[in-house]
């Protein structure tokens, strides 16, 4: 079977206005292969597979499927075809149920051709241990569940060749497991798999041939098993490219900013609150949060930053003074900084200029009698772009116009520049390219290393581990206790995420 | 209150609610798909002398409604090309419309003032009619409310049992994800559009037709813009949505009871009960906040646009 070739990509290239996404891909894919498909973020990835699942259409080139060219117009075609994907944000629908979901992604004349859609669903979801209620609506899913039922969905019509788009940066590791079991059985049933990722571990366990893209071409094929995470890495971000790095740790003990029995209800219908977290930061330290998307972390966000006011005044102290009642501009003004997890949006205001965009957080600094002082704020600007390597055109860029890595070098930076006494940080990495990355994270120690307690709260733990002094897990709005990184290890961390801790923190109340 | 009188109030009640009841299921149809149509106001007064003029020159009243729903469905046919198709911005879009078809309707209606014709009339329904209390007022109504009754059981049965209205819910919770599925989001909303519009047309002719036979401008005074909210209010539901149309209705007779009777309150006072109990009941039945999450479409009045996405 693995011999015979089931989609090939001749010379396909896609251009949009004033970019090649794609540029001459040639790419060959067997019967049940599971083909890992690298790069870094914009090195077209996610556009090359969408030509292939028929949401864009190539300028150039030919697609072939089963030795027969063919034209790939929609997603109903490509799903007729036998392609299912399970995109990276999932494109499942909330205010439906499972049973809605799955019968929206189906053909209506297969839909009509099955007796019974509700037991096909269950059958199928017993059958590959992708286990959801098919009555429950979407929004009560965790993430994990609700990658099943995409899955599920694409499995119900006879797949052969699926998909999925970074479908693991939203798993716990434990999820991630079970996820790799379910795609190599499917494998060996014949079904072929395109996976996208960004984290060679993931390709080394899984996959049985890498193609590595870097700036819309391809720029390398491996067997990923014969490689190291290095020389892959090379290939996906060129020679001269700074990997990542370890960092010494540092552990202190003097109390910066706390939290005491934090206790909040829900904010919005779907998140989950906080239950009595207790957190302690100290100077000079980086304690990282851990936990997968909608456990609280938005919650506890509000709260640390002060967008979100309910909490009672002493349960959060900031230097031994209570501040739950401060609003984000008197906790600013205390030496608190924050970089929210919305860069475009939240972290900085999309249309105004990177200038504009100084001023916004540096009010006090250079406002004098309610006139801007634009020569302070053009200095500051422009230093802020020199020493963190920003690339933009100038400080009149609009925020917009930077690439993720970029604007979130910028924000950084520019809460950098107010030598904060504690910095919360959200996600500062998520969706920026692994150069991007690395200079984030010595942003990061450096302020560190200044005497500023951080908070980083990520999905990611690889990054937590790399950076962080203490680790702690987020989970349904339970916070672990904090541990120092060199005492723990991803496995016990990633069974906390999953509320592996709570258990313990019972008994220590009990 | 002796119950004869009651009755009375009902029946008229049940007549002022299905022209709001018509509208606002179709704004309701077409919001659900993420289309805000503001030009409710003028796609009704358009229906409304469209239908006039069309029963009154052919002498048929349902050659009348039907011109009237045409004329809706080319009020909507317009915000659809532009708003849909262009990428307007939908809230200005609809003002204009509605700007639009004021002026319009009062134009090309000028000649239709003061002409009258005989309108829909009551139809008994044997045996059903004869059930006391509930008989005349459910049974001995015009066609065009029969007709609403269906409409509102058909629309709410679409919605929720067959896969048009999955298609409709997905398209207004999250149009990219639908288009990712294959759905065409435009189409779809297009569609909706035009239901709207038809719905419109058709409360403009009952208006026109059934309410009050007779042309004149403004004569929907204030209806679109009142089924508007009260589509926001049922949080677009289509059981509270005929509950709040026919308690407005309700309030609306209600009050000019109470006027004459002679009850002792500012008339200018008694005019706003409909409006604060039509509010004050929709919001308290409405406030369940994850129910009102689950209802509401999440990309009303945001365009749809792949390529910028």
């Amino acid at each position: 079977m693995k011999n015979t070739t089931l989609l090939e990509l001749w010379n396909v290239s896609k251009f949009f206005p004033g970019v090649v996404a794609n540029d001459n891909v040639n790419l060959k894919l067997h019967h049940g292969e599971i083909l890992a498909l690298l790069g870094e973020n914009g090195a077209g990835k996610s556009t090359l597979v969408k030509m292939i699942y028929g949401v864009n259409k190539p300028d150039q080139g030919a697609i072939l499927w089963n030795q027969q060219e063919v034209d790939i117009h929609s997603p109903n075609q490509a799903r007729a075809m036998g392609i299912g994907m399970v995109f990276q944000h999932f494109s499942v629908f909330e205010t439906l149920t499972v049973l809605e979901n799955i019968e929206l992604g189906l053909d209506k004349h297969f839909v009509k051709g099955l007796t019974d859609l509700r037991q096909t669903v269950v059958d199928i979801s017993e059958k590959y241990e992708l286990h959801v209620e098919p009555e429950r609506y979407v929004h009560s899913l965790s993430i994990g569940e609700r990658q099943r039922l995409e899955i599920l969905r694409c499995l119900i019509q006879n797949v052969k060749l699926l998909i999925l788009d970074e479908p693991t940066s939203v798993l716990t590791p434990q999820e991630v497991s079970g996820l790799f079991r379910v795609l190599k059985r499917l494998a060996s049933e014949g079904c072929s798999i395109l996976f996208i990722s960004h984290k060679l571990k993931e390709v080394t366990d899984l996959c049985d041939r890498a193609v590595i893209l870097r700036g819309g071409s391809v720029s390398g094929e491996c067997i990923p098993s014969q490689q190291t995470p290095n020389s892959i890495a090379r290939m996906m971000v060129g020679q001269d490219a700074q990997l990542s790095a370890s960092y010494p740790k540092s552990l202190n003990s003097n109390v910066r900013l706390e939290t005491i029995d934090l206790s909040l209800a829900p904010s919005h219908p779907f998140g989950c609150g906080l239950k009595q977290v207790d957190l302690q930061l100290n100077v000079g330290e980086i304690i990282g949060i851990a936990g997968v998307a909608g456990n609280g972390q938005e919650d506890l966000l509000a709260a640390l930053s002060g967008e979100d006011t309910r909490a009672p005044d002493h349960s959060m102290q900031f230097n031994g003074k209570a501040i739950g009642k401060l609003d984000a501009g008197e906790r600013r003004r205390l030496g608190m900084a924050y970089v929210p997890a919305d860069r475009l949006g939240q972290g900085a205001v999309p249309e105004m200029s990177l200038s504009e965009n100084t001023l916004l957080t540096n009010t006090d600094k250079l406002v004098k009698y309610g006139f801007v002082l634009s020569n302070k704020l053009e200095q500051l600007t422009n230093k802020i772009i020199k020493t963190n390597t920003v690339k933009c055109r100038n400080r009149f860029s609009q925020a917009k116009s930077l690439s993720g890595g970029n604007l979130q070098k910028f924000i950084i930076g520019r809460e950098v520049e107010q030598s904060p006494q504690v910095l919360i940080c959200a996600h500062p990495t998520w969706g920026v390219d692994i150069g991007a990355a690395s200079a984030i994270h010595r942003q990061l120690i450096e302020l560190r290393n200044s005497g500023t307690a951080i908070v980083v709260i990520s999905e990611d733990i690889d990054e937590l581990f790399m950076i962080c002094d203490r680790i702690a897990a987020l989970y349904e709005g339970n916070l672990s206790k904090a541990v120092a990184t060199d005492s723990t290890n991803i496995e016990e961390i990633g069974k906390w995420i999953a509320g592996g801790f709570i258990h313990h923190k019972e008994q220590q109340h009990a | 209150m002796d119950i004869l009188l009651l009755q009375q109030i009902m029946i008229a009640a049940l007549k002022t609610g299905t022209p709001l009841l018509l509208i606002a299921l179709g704004e309701l149809v077409c919001e659900k798909t993420g289309v805000l149509n503001l030009g409710q106001e003028g796609m009704m007064l358009m229906g409304a002398m469209a239908g006039f003029a069309g029963a009154l020159y052919t002498g048929n009243l349902f050659l009348g409604v039907t011109l009237a729903i045409l004329a809706g469905m080319a009020m909507s046919l317009l915000f659809g090309a532009l708003s849909l198709n262009l990428n307007t911005n939908q809230v200005a879009t609809g003002l204009a419309l509605t700007i639009f078809g004021t002026g319009l309707s009062s134009f090309l209606g000028g000649d239709l003032v003061g002409s009258t014709i005989d309108g829909f009339k009551p139809i008994a329904i044997p045996l059903l009619s004869d059930i006391p209390f509930i008989g005349p007022l459910l049974f001995k109504q015009d066609l065009l409310v029969y007709l609403s009754f269906v409409l509102v059981a058909a629309s709410w049965w679409v919605m929720h049992k067959t896969r048009v209205g999955l298609t409709v819910r997905a398209v207004g919770e999250n149009p990219y994800s639908a288009n990712a599925l294959g759905i065409k989001v435009i189409r779809v909303r297009f569609l909706a559009t035009l239901f709207g519009g038809a719905m419109a047309g058709l409360a403009g002719s009952y208006m026109s037709l059934a309410y009050t036979p007779m042309w004149m401008e403004n004569m929907t005074a204030g209806r679109g813009w009142i089924a508007l909210a009260l589509v926001v209010f049922a949080s677009w539901r289509i059981a509270y949505l005929a509950l709040g149309a026919y308690l407005f209705g309700f309030a609306s007779i209600l009050h000019l009871v109470m006027q004459g009777l002679g009850v002792d309150i500012s008339p200018n006072l008694l005019a706003m009960t409909p409006y604060i109990a039509t509010i004050v009941v929709m919001v308290a039945i409405s406030s369940n906040a994850l129910a009102q999450k689950l209802s509401t479409p999440m990309s009303l009045a945001k365009p749809f646009d792949p390529k910028v996405h």
